[in-house]
């Protein structure tokens, strides 16, 4: 599955600055470990020991993994996965 | 009014008109309907408008008589509705219930003895109603045109007491817009002064207002804006000691805080007192905006169970932010508390707005509530002080103070 995940502006400098990086994959977990290899930066700080870290929300197309299969969620080819941290800016 | 009655043309008299009338128009007296009418019984008031501002039945409809066979069917369509109208003295009710009868068929017309000045004399209630000034009609006429809001809607958004927690980005443009608006009361709270890095996005305050308090400044803008608008500052930090309050004055908060620790304690404090929240955050060149309303959607807990921590939340220290975004950002949150108000349109309540000002786009992702969640899966009544604003970590998390 072609899959494309997007980042958050606070991420970008972990992927080279890129805002939208595609990967292949039939699971968030797939596509996960497909955008760590090409981003190796970005595990560290997505992940810990736990597997992703609580402050991190997934979403598949607009839905929220912790509410679908968590990171075992399935992904439709040409989905879409937001990664969102919490912003306390105002 | 031809029909009924007799020689129309020649030489009946006034009296003698009334006196026919009351022989088919039932009247009731004050002490009859004192404590209501019968259920599905409709009252309405026909004197004109300016009449009707000073005082009226409680419960009462306004028709003014001249625009009786006009608005009638608005307001009881079913011509077997039992009617019961009144005027100042108890004629011209007398008139308007033959007019309902003779011409439009109502089956059931009765007119109130003595109008309301028996009903003043009885010592019955009489309510004042609100009404909107003509320089308000004036500054309004835009609203009023437009049906979901009109003079209801209006009268709605002057009696709202809404809450801003900052007068920073976001709750500049949200405050300037609510003002305009005609919300009658807006709370600011903010302990900084104006400094001049806050002017490249920060519209309510000025140049000259620069070290004054920014509630001062807010206060001082949104007056010389709109003189209906009460404002009511607090020049401190929000916290833990002063939140359950402050919060219970106001229908509605919205959350423009720079940090953390205050926005989890808002979250609860919100559950607790059931008030919603319209929540925004920005950073950089992107937007997230939502509607925390307890119990009937998500919380703010629900959707960020745990703050990132200081590394990944830069809210801790100065961050760039596009001057504008914060315009965008407040003016949509300004939004979701008009609509709030209002009762209109569908809200932000289980959904996520984002918004990428560099990409031009916005996405938006569904949040539900969490069954597990520490705060909302639970009654108000359980949620203690000690709990709100609490999240593991807590004493590791950057200057809770900020």
């Amino acid at each position: 599955m072609s899959v494309t995940v997007k980042l958050p502006t606070q991420l970008r400098d972990l992927a080279s600055g890129e805002a939208e990086i595609p990967v292949e994959g039939a699971t968030v977990n797939d596509c996960l470990a497909a955008l760590f290899g090409a981003h190796p930066a970005l595990k560290d700080r997505l992940t810990d020991e736990n597997g992703v870290r609580r402050f991190v929300n997934l979403y598949v197309g607009g839905e929220d993994v912790r509410f679908l299969d968590g990171v075992n969620t399935a992904v439709a080819d040409g989905a879409e996965i937001t990664v969102l941290p919490a912003v306390a800016g105002g | 009014m031809e029909g009924s009655v007799q020689n129309p043309n020649q030489s009946t008299t006034a009296a003698e008109l009334i006196a026919d009338i009351k022989l088919r128009v039932a009247e009731v007296a004050p002490a009859e309907i004192k404590d209501g009418l019968p259920e599905g019984a409709v009252l309405i008031d026909v004197r004109e408008d300016g009449e009707y501002a000073t005082g009226h039945i409680p419960s009462a409809h306004h028709i003014p008589r001249s625009y009786l066979e006009m608005r009638i069917e608005n307001i009881a369509p079913d011509r077997d509705t039992p009617l019961v109208l009144y005027c100042a003295g108890g004629v011209r009710s007398l008139y308007a219930a033959k007019t309902l009868v003779d011409d439009l068929g109502y089956t059931d017309v009765k007119s109130l003895n003595g109008g309301i000045t028996l009903w003043k004399d009885g010592g019955h209630p009489v309510e004042i109603p609100k009404t909107l000034t003509p320089v308000q009609a004036d500054r309004y006429s835009r609203h009023l045109l437009l049906s979901e809001v009109g003079l209801e809607g209006q009268q709605k958004l002057l009696d709202a007491k809404v809450l801003l927690l900052g007068a920073g980005g976001l709750g500049s443009p949200t405050a300037l817009y609510l003002a305009a608006a005609g919300v009658g009361t807006l709370g600011i709270i903010d302990g900084d002064v104006v400094d001049r890095s806050n002017l490249q996005r920060q519209v309510i305050h000025t140049e000259d207002r620069i070290g004054t308090l920014k509630v001062e400044s807010a206060a001082a803008s949104i007056n010389a804006l709109n003189p209906d608008v009460e404002v009511v500052q607090y020049p401190y930090r929000i916290g833990p000691d002063n939140i359950m309050d402050i919060l219970p004055n106001y229908d509605i908060v919205v959350d423009g805080l720079d940090n953390f620790p205050t926005r989890y304690l808002l979250n609860d404090a919100s559950v607790r007192l059931k008030i919603p929240v319209v929540s925004a955050s920005i950073l950089g060149f992107e937007g997230q905006i939502s509607v925390f309303s307890p119990y009937e959607g998500p919380c703010y807990r629900c959707l960020f169970p745990v703050p990132p921590p200081p590394e990944l939340a830069p809210s801790c220290g100065a961050n760039g932010v596009l001057g504008v975004l914060p315009g965008t950002m407040g003016l949509l949150q300004a939004t979701e508390v008009m609509k709030l108000i209002l009762g209109q349109g569908d809200t932000l309540v289980g959904r996520l707005l984002l918004y990428d000002a560099l990409a031009t786009s916005f996405t938006e992702l569904k949040i539900g509530r969490d069954p597990e969640c520490p705060i909302c899966s639970r009654s108000p009544d359980a949620i203690s002080d000690s709990e709100m604003g609490v999240f593991p970590d807590y004493d590791a998390f950057c200057d809770g103070s900020h």
